[in-house]
């Protein structure tokens, strides 16, 4: 344990970096799932099938090959991404690495995002979005002001679920130089082989806050989001 | 109503508002409606009957593009039904729609569900909504319900709500997909007279129903339908004295006698 505490600065610095990873990609993947799969239940069928062939590309690759083709195979066609790390966001600068992993882990959520939102929405009897469409309401006003608040109940649990899996997921990054979690944890194992299960127990407990903290907030916004039928 | 006052029912009575022409649909193999031809006056009650799955809740829900048709053409107050987008959340907005499984808004108030429409298809300021819902509430009978959940209302007054829903949008028809079949008997009356009050004020109704004492009471016309096509068509007294087909016979023969 004494390794954690004396490098405590990179164990904080390490788990901020995965929240950091989680943060960014959870919202994104977030917004494109839930277009996703607004346009996998919506009216037009050439979208339709747009996002399905999405949902079976990236649910069915694994995310490592997702990160290989985002860290190797992008740069080689011309999109490395350094452009981001002229931004500067509250005096830090955003790596092209922080920015390429985002994308790996929004590509890959994202299709899960979708599924969970279209669990929900198919939960929401259908006479409600054709009482909707009946008082004039059109599709995107239908979904946002009557079927998507009451999917939201239904949502929740799988919407949890998949986000946990994102925050273990942040992980793979550690393969391509990100100085996550993991990765700050092979680096204090190496330098202490001898404190090995103080190291690795230091990292689970920080991994099983973040996740409880996910999980107690969704039971709060359930209970908050509740329907009587 | 604010529609029958500024539109005034004599003005325009007997003119066709909604027509149907030639109208063919099909669920997979089955031929669901067949070659309807039904034209409905400004200000008519038209009532449409017949046996279970012979195309009456299809035809109605395709008057307002609930159901899509596979040929012939709908027309409302003489425009043509639009394809899907805003032209056709717009022609909805002039078909008021109530559904036998009420479908109010879970999520909302009472007051909510009437005001929803107003405020966001007609872009009315919410204070004049909720005036103009309180109207409509009181006239239905529920206006002391407003601030409470559909799940805490009776399935009669669930369906009330449903119909100042759909009237609060000031539609030129209203369509009623059998209102009162998921309805207990002593509340089928108080949505009845609430639809009999409806058509005595002048609103142009197509209603799809069981209830024959409503038909006889305030229909203009009765539609008779079996297997996806319109077998007879005549007015309640004549429909229910001297039936002309067969299939009508028998089927009055089975409801009316018991």
């Amino acid at each position: 344990m004494d390794a954690v505490f004396s490098n405590f600065d990179d164990y904080l610095k390490a788990f901020g970096l995965t929240i950091g990873l989680f943060v960014v990609a959870g919202i994104a993947s977030l917004v494109w799932g839930t277009i996703l799969a607004v346009l996998r239940v919506g009216p037009i069928s050439i979208l339709n099938k747009a996002a399905a062939l999405y949902v079976t590309l990236f649910r069915n690759t694994p995310l490592l090959m997702i990160f290989i083709f985002m860290a190797i195979a992008m740069p080689v066609l011309g999109y490395n991404f350094k452009f981001v790390e002229d931004v500067e966001i509250g005096g830090y600068n955003v790596s092209a690495f922080f920015f390429r992993s985002c994308i790996a882990l929004t590509l890959y959520t994202s299709a899960f995002v979708c599924e969970a939102m279209r669990s929900g929405v198919n939960a929401v009897p259908l006479g409600q979005a054709e009482a909707g469409r009946a008082i004039g309401l059109t599709f995107a006003q239908s979904m946002q002001l009557v079927v998507l608040p009451q999917a939201a109940r239904a949502i929740i649990p799988p919407m949890t679920s998949v986000l946990i899996a994102l925050i273990k997921n942040t992980s793979v990054a550690a393969a391509f130089g990100m100085a996550e979690a993991v990765a700050t944890m092979k680096a204090l194992t190496n330098n202490n082989a001898d404190q090995r299960t103080g190291i690795f127990l230091a990292f689970a407990v920080g991994y099983i806050i973040i996740v409880e903290v996910v999980a107690l907030a969704s039971y709060a916004v359930e209970r908050k989001v509740r329907v009587a039928r | 109503m604010t529609a029958q006052e500024s539109t005034p029912v004599s003005a325009g009575r007997g003119e066709p508002l909604v027509v149907l022409s030639g109208v063919q649909k099909h669920f997979g193999q089955l031929h669901a409606l067949k070659d309807i031809e039904l034209s409905v006056a400004r200000g008519e009650v038209v009532v449409v009957i017949g046996p279970s799955g012979s195309g009456k809740s299809t035809l109605c829900r395709a008057i307002n593009r609930l159901e899509t048709i596979d040929e012939g053409t709908i027309t409302l107050d003489g425009q043509p039904l639009p394809q899907e987008g805003k032209a056709l959340a717009a022609l909805r907005a002039e078909v008021g729609m109530v559904f036998q499984s009420f479908n109010l808004f879970a999520h909302k108030t009472i007051l909510e569900n009437v005001t929803l429409g107003p405020i966001k298809v007609r872009g009315m300021k919410k204070e004049e909504a909720e005036k103009q819902a309180r109207e409509l509430l009181d006239r239905v009978g529920v206006g002391h319900q407003a601030e409470k959940y559909p799940a805490q209302l009776s399935g009669g007054q669930q369906q009330r709500v449903a119909i100042a829903r759909a009237l609060a949008m000031e539609p030129k028809v209203m369509l009623f997909d059998e209102p009162t079949s998921a309805l207990d008997p002593e509340m089928i009356k108080e949505v009845l007279d609430v639809m009999v009050d409806l058509a005595q004020q002048g609103m142009t109704m197509v209603v799809v129903t069981h209830e024959m004492g409503f038909a006889r009471t305030a229909a203009d016309r009765v539609v008779f339908m079996a297997d996806g096509a319109i077998i007879e068509e005549n007015t309640p007294e004549e429909f229910f004295t001297n039936p002309t087909s067969d299939r009508a016979k028998d089927f009055l023969g089975k409801i009316l006698k018991h």
